[in-house]
């Protein structure tokens, strides 16, 4: 078996998987935000008609896409979490302190480990060799009373990555290239396994780049196999008990994808799909309104000193907002004490309260009739940030810095 | 037999279309039903209950929110056809018992044909045409003929005795 198979094998009853088998698996934690929290507890009460979730220190709240309350519905809904988290005495449930997918990296995830969550971007906590994806409400009202699911097992797809990474060239910038190739039902229904010497020269806060957007293609897990980096990342974060996984010798891939990131450009995904990816000369001189750095995507302190590198002791253009928003509060005080909070305000930026920010279009940042955002997001949907006469641009944290300079989009490489 | 009218998309229809992020706090899926596929003018002019939703690869891309198949259903759409799903729509889809139908040809049916959903195939009563459906996984099937996966469990005592049954 590959090592996907191993890892829902480990959980299921079964000892052998093969693709398309479907399997009753256990969970190893089952997160929910407050973009679908409020449906699965209508679901869970009425609906099942359940009274316990299976585990309280397995069943994670995380409240990140309209916080703090971005209208008087988010606030009630907040207050729907908060009692239900109560009422349930679940231990964990975090509350305007960063996105949910950085919260689970930061305080939760182990390699091995079966996880869902009520959110697309799930697949993010490969990076640390756990296999996690995104389900509805129903889903996640189910596992709440159960502690499980049915998934079919997926195919695997290798995406083998070799070259030197040049500079201002960031994990970001492959991912789009990636999911530009495959486009966005390239890997529907498969597991994407990023491997080779540029991904294990990867931190893992650029690994989790490359996870999080493996859904943009379709796909329903990510996963990058733990490494040195990965174990000093789990001792530094409390967690240095897990299992690791590996692929037996006959191990099978569907294919594999190779790429050399030596000769790699920094990429824009242009409006409206995230497939709609080139390399950055074709758009050089397009007027932004907006820039964003933050996101689960991209809102971790490497990217923020990525792009305080560029714009230290520099101003951002006229008229033109940059919005900076740390994906969580340990990234927020890690920036405030280096300095890096310092410079963006110097720049002439704003900081917005950890979590999803102008990412998701759920609290502050919104674009108006005609706008254009250029931001380190992963999704570029019409509407999804504001206007519907909006456009968005996706790119990497050197890519933003670099334009939020000049007001449109501008090749890192070419900033002195 | 389901039959209606077609309103049709593209490919790669995404759930911050079918609805839109600011929307999804409101209390319930009635209260957010009225914005499915808001900045759409061919489902705003043209949709009634009972119409069937046609899009081409990849429908229902996107955001885990369940909320989008559930205000397509509330607003009583018979059926989605298109040429592929995006999986999480899909399962969402089947969990609340809403009617998919993958069809390798739906790239060629138009806005406003009419269309009737057999067993095993698709009618277009405008066109005459008949397109071919790929069959549900025997497993998807049952969940959806019980009306969703909360129906479906109701007295089995786990999911691996439906799996296997």
């Amino acid at each position: 078996m590959n090592v996907i198979e191993k890892i829902l094998a480990a959980h299921s009853t079964t000892t052998l998987v093969k693709p398309g088998q479907i399997i009753e698996v256990e969970l190893d934690y089952v997160m929910a935000n407050d973009a679908t929290t409020c449906l699965a507890i209508d679901i869970f009460k009425e609906q099942l008609q359940a009274e316990r979730v299976f585990d309280s220190e397995r069943v994670i709240l995380v409240m990140d896409h309209y916080t703090p309350s971005s209208s008087i519905d988010a606030a009630d809904s907040h207050n729907k979490m908060r009692a239900f988290a109560k009422e349930q005495g679940l231990r964990f449930v975090y509350d305007g302190i960063g996105v949910c997918h950085q919260l689970m990296m930061e305080y939760h995830v182990r390699p091995g480990q079966l996880i869902i969550g009520a959110d697309s971007h799930t697949c993010t906590y490969g990076a640390l060799g756990a296999l996690a994806t995104g389900m509805g409400s129903t889903d996640i009202a189910v596992a709440w009373q159960e502690g499980r699911s049915w998934m079919k097992v997926p195919e695997a797809v290798r995406i083998a990555v070799t070259g030197e990474w040049p500079a201002h060239v960031q994990a970001k910038d492959l991912i789009l290239k990636i999911i530009g190739d495959l486009t966005a039902e390239g890997a529907a229904y498969k597991a994407l396994c990023f491997t080779g010497p540029a991904i294990r020269a990867l931190s893992i806060s650029e690994r989790m780049t490359v996870t999080n957007m493996a859904i943009e293609a379709g796909a329903k897990f990510a996963y990058i196999q733990p490494d040195a980096g990965t174990d000093i990342y789990l001792n530094q974060a409390g967690r240095p008990e897990y299992t690791v996984f590996d692929d037996d010798e006959d191990a099978e891939y569907q294919r594999t994808c190779e790429y050399d990131v030596s000769t790699l450009a920094p990429q824009i995904a242009y409006p409206h799909s995230v497939d709609n990816v080139g390399d950055i000369s074709s758009f050089a001189g397009v007027p932004i309104n907006e820039f964003f750095l933050g996101a689960c995507t991209n809102g971790r302190y490497e990217d923020l000193e990525a792009a305080a590198a560029i714009l230290k002791g520099r101003k951002i253009a006229d008229n033109v907002r940059l919005l900076v928003t740390p994906a969580s509060r340990d990234i927020y005080l890690q920036a405030m004490a280096s300095g890096l909070i310092t410079t963006f305000i110097d720049s002439g930026a704003m900081i917005g309260t950890p979590g999803c920010s102008a990412c998701f279009g759920g609290s502050g940042g919104i674009l108006g009739k005609g706008e254009k955002l250029l931001t380190t997001a992963n999704r570029n949907f019409r509407a999804r940030v504001g206007s519907p006469d909006s456009e968005i641009y996706l790119a990497s944290p050197a890519v933003v810095a670099a334009s939020a300079l000049t007001g449109t989009i501008t090749d890192p490489r070419r900033t002195r | 037999m389901i039959q209606g009218k077609v309103i049709k998309f593209g490919k790669n229809v995404d759930t911050d279309q079918i609805i839109g992020a600011h929307h999804l706090t409101l209390p319930t899926i009635p209260a957010m039903a009225g914005y499915a596929f808001e900045n759409h003018d061919n489902f705003i002019n043209n949709f009634d209950r009972g119409d069937i939703i046609v899009g081409k690869e990849n429908f229902g891309c996107g955001s885990s929110r369940e909320q989008a198949p559930a205000v397509l259903k509330h607003r009583g759409v018979a059926a989605v056809v298109a040429t592929g799903f995006a999986r999480i729509f899909y399962r969402n889809a089947i969990n609340m018992g809403l009617r998919l139908i993958v069809c390798p040809d739906a790239g060629e049916i138009k806005e406003l044909d009419i269309l009737r959903i057999e067993k095993d195939h698709l009618v277009n009563l405008t066109t005459k045409q008949q397109y071919r459906i790929d069959p549900l996984p025997p497993f998807i099937s049952q969940i959806l003929d019980h009306g969703g996966i909360v129906a479906y469990l109701q007295g089995k005592r786990s999911f691996s005795e439906s799996i296997c049954s």
